[in-house]
């Protein structure tokens, strides 16, 4: 094309070859998304509708029978429930253990700092199921834990296979997200403030309590809710630590996908696990909003 | 900058949960030179057997290729379906790119759990399940919103005035995205391929969902394998998947720089 025919061009048809380009680019992302993303979710929606028969086999035919069964058998209740407080938990633990890392970072510089924030990132970078099996390692019947406590004559702890495995394996995974989440909201802490409390005579408890906590609540409620919610849909440490005794909504899922096959009721708890996500969304933006 | 001197409390603390963190990937490096047939801690005899055993285990070997083939296929086209699309995204802003962009990451706020769950459903009916083809296109849905999220990241933050500079002294669109744009995408290109490497190589909660007894990925079959018997086979596996892990960070720090790609 000659340049006065480019500059002859009516608008509309190069218009019309711009969207043709935007949609050519974008078409193989849309593919993936809709095939992979889109559609299978919408259809979990409809599927938890289903009616399923007392056979097992899955009707095409909708029904709020699930929803019922979800809302009215109390081992339901039971798991929903027990899946927020163990989570709230781990939050809270993941919090006062990773709190130290991250102002420790935050006032370190230097090679020091990078190695420090190398050693945080490092495990984010390491299967699930390799530190998982790394806990085990420490907290089963001939584990680290229970040697060293029969080494000092202290007797042995049932570390795995309950709750309390869940929650420390857990609690681990999840630090360095917490980590991460910290420093990014530590930027308001300024160390002149602490300086100008301490030198009021203020003790370095009452800094703590009174200057830092209350800076750093933006990056605390961020954290939170990470590790929140990730603690509610994790399944391969609770599954692995919890071998079977710990009821949570993740395994239970995986279960009734997998192994009941089940597919409108894993479906259903699918929806609650988001109903739960949304819930602590609405919870963290009105916390933001009293903080700012 | 004026630093706070650090008081002792604080650094006890942060050693004590750095001893935390670290522990469960420091405790499995000895448990992989066990003698012991199953896990122990101490371990009550030495030896190098672990190792040749997974190499012996035709189980672990298979995964283990398929994990790497799978990677490598699910990077290449995350870098050749989302350098399109953040191009698309990021220089065209077509109407709506803001929405699309959201709709494109959105799979990354869907717990695996679920995403797993409901894309099995869906894969059963093409018969997808255990197929390479269902594992790609599954691993796909994750990796491509990391991808987008770091090469529209590494656009939007490229000086435009070299590429405004390419078009007035008349290069074609084309000439100018493969000689200007893409080469000082360099380190956002990097960093998008160690990124979906890692991330589809180290997937397993999807990929128990779509796999089955005829194929298997690496993160799975070490699942599997931790749930029926605990020897110090994992073990031994794990140090090499840390030394692995290891090795393709250092190559992505010495080329582009670690913190950049992985803190913001």
């Amino acid at each position: 094309m000659s340049a006065a025919a480019a500059i002859a061009a009516p608008v509309p048809p190069e218009r019309k070859t711009g969207l043709m380009l935007v949609a050519a680019l974008l078409a193989p992302i849309a593919l993936v998304n809709g095939f992979g993303f889109l559609v299978p979710v919408l259809n979990l929606a409809r599927m938890s509708f289903y009616e399923v028969e007392p056979t097992g086999a899955m009707r095409e035919v909708y029904g709020l029978a699930t929803w019922l069964k979800v809302f009215s058998d109390t081992f339901y209740a039971e798991l929903i429930v027990n899946s927020i407080t163990v989570s709230l938990g781990i939050t809270l633990l993941t919090l006062v253990c990773s709190y130290p890392i991250a102002l420790y970072l935050h006032r370190s510089s230097g090679t020091w700092r990078t190695i420090l924030l190398v050693l945080v990132i490092s495990p984010l970078l390491t299967s699930a199921v390799v530190r998982t099996y790394g806990w085990i390692a420490i907290l089963s019947e001939n584990g680290l834990l229970n040697n060293a406590l029969g080494a000092i004559g202290a007797g042995r702890l049932r570390l795995m296979f309950n709750k309390t495995g869940v929650v420390i394996g857990l609690t681990e995974i999840l630090m360095p997200y917490m980590i991460l989440a910290l420093l990014a909201g530590f930027g308001r802490l300024d160390p002149r403030v602490e300086e100008a409390a301490s030198t009021l005579g203020a003790t370095p408890f009452k800094v703590f309590w009174r200057i830092i906590l209350p800076l750093t609540l933006p990056g605390i409620a961020l954290g939170c809710l990470l590790c929140f919610v990730l603690a509610v849909s994790s399944f391969i440490t609770p599954k692995l630590l919890g071998g079977g005794r710990v009821f949570l909504l993740a395994t239970e899922i995986y279960d009734q996908a997998i192994v009941t096959l089940n597919w409108p009721l894993a479906a259903t708890l699918s929806i609650l696990i988001l109903v739960i996500f949304g819930g602590a969304l609405v919870l963290y933006s009105r916390a933001m909003r009293t903080v700012i | 900058m004026d630093e706070r001197p650090v008081s002792l409390t604080l650094k006890l603390l942060a050693l004590a949960m750095f001893v935390f963190l670290l522990a469960p990937l420091i405790v499995v490096v000895p448990i992989s030179f066990s003698g012991d047939n199953y896990m122990m801690f101490p371990p009550t005899s030495w030896s190098l057997k672990w190792y040749p055993a997974i190499f012996a285990s035709g189980k672990m070997t298979a995964a283990f290729w398929t994990s790497l083939l799978l990677a490598v296929v699910v990077t290449a086209l995350s870098l050749l379906i989302g350098l399109p699309a953040a191009y698309t995204l990021v220089r065209l802003k077509p109407r709506g790119s803001e929405a699309l962009a959201a709709l494109f990451t959105a799979p990354l706020l869907l717990p695996t759990i679920v995403l797993g769950l409901a894309i099995l459903i869906v894969f059963s009916r093409y018969g997808l399940l255990a197929t390479f083809q269902g594992l790609v296109a599954a691993h796909l849905v994750v990796t491509l919103p990391y991808a987008i999220r770091v090469l529209s990241t590494a656009l939007a933050t490229l000086p435009i005035a070299v590429e405004e500079a390419a078009a007035t002294l008349s290069a074609p669109p084309l000439t100018i995205f493969r000689r200007v744009t893409l080469p000082m995408m360099r380190s956002g290109l990097i960093g998008t391929t160690a990124l979906c490497f890692l991330v589809s190589f180290d997937e397993v909660v999807l990929s128990l969902f779509m796999t089955g007894p005829r194929i298997s990925t690496l993160p799975v079959a070490m699942y599997h394998h931790v749930e029926q018997q605990a020897d110090p086979l994992v073990a031994a596996l794990s140090v090499l998947l840390v030394v692995l892990t290891l090795l393709v960070v250092l190559v992505v720090d010495r080329s582009a720089g670690l913190a950049r790609t992985f803190v913001k």
